[in-house]
């Protein structure tokens, strides 16, 4: 469980890794946005590849980081979501914010901190 | 009347970090129908669900137990019982309202949505200041006709 995070000019991916329901989402939540606070991104990219597992609480994570990168003038991506996934985010309707990538991303740098 | 052929029940403390703990149990103990991996993923995601519910919401002023029994019919009927002891809830037809929340900007308001569309059916029953019990049932049916035939 966890993030890491790498830093490409001015964009921030963040790897989530592990299941993310309520209790793991907070540590990813505050991990992220201490970042995006300070050093104001112009993108963010949220990898779900190493995410086998989330309840509505991965929602709540997307919406959150969705609206913080806003109030910056950032954008959010959502790169790489699993299959199975997929069913929820259905659900969600978040669909319709355009933030999801269709294809898979690779990210090459693994520099990651 | 459909004959139980297997039950189970869990008590634990309501701190977050078992939520990921009773999911698993959970699947684990429904394992035993040879269920597909999208149905364990259905049921795991409901339990994590009404387990969080009760966290954030029914115990929001402190720790209390959270209590689940689970019963396996002869049909291949899983019933799932999730119980708190906590605040209960005023409204119930409100808060399953899809994105409907008192959880806060990080909530998505979308627990009892996804209980609904991941199982077969939902019941919650809910006493303001008694607490919530929230019922989930899924058929596992497939596996568990060749169980049957193999014995």
């Amino acid at each position: 469980m966890g993030v890491k995070l790498l830093v490409q000019g001015s964009t921030l991916t963040a790897f989530i890794e592990g299941d993310i329901d309520h209790h793991s989402a907070k540590e990813t939540r505050e991990a992220i946005d201490y970042y995006i606070e300070k050093n104001t991104p112009k993108l963010l990219q949220l990898d779900f590849s190493g995410v086998p597992f989330m309840d509505s609480s991965g929602i709540g994570l997307i919406m959150g980081r969705f609206k913080l990168i806003n109030s910056f003038k950032g954008k959010l991506k959502v790169i790489n979501v699993p299959k199975n996934l997929e069913r929820m985010i259905k659900l969600s309707g978040l669909s319709a914010l355009g933030i999801f990538e269709k294809e898979d991303v690779k990210i090459n740098a693994r520099n990651s901190k | 009347m459909q004959e139980i052929v297997n039950e189970m029940n869990l008590n634990f403390f309501s701190r977050s970090c078992n939520e990921g703990f009773a999911r698993t149990t959970i699947a684990a103990f429904v394992s035993q129908l040879d269920p597909t991996i999208d149905e364990l993923a259905d049921i795991k995601t409901a339990v994590s669900e009404a387990v969080t519910n009760c966290i954030v919401h029914g115990y929001k002023q402190g720790i209390g137990k959270i209590y689940i029994s689970s019963k396996i019919y002869e049909n291949g009927k899983v019933v799932i019982k999730i119980k708190d002891k906590g605040c209960g809830i005023e409204d119930v037809e409100q808060a399953m309202e899809p994105l409907f929340t008192t959880g806060g900007s990080e909530r998505s308001g979308l627990g009892f949505a996804v209980m609904q569309s991941f199982m077969d059916k939902i019941k919650v029953s809910s006493k303001p200041g008694k607490g919530t019990t929230v019922t989930l049932q899924k058929f596992i049916i497939r596996r568990a006709i060749n169980n049957e035939r193999q014995s």
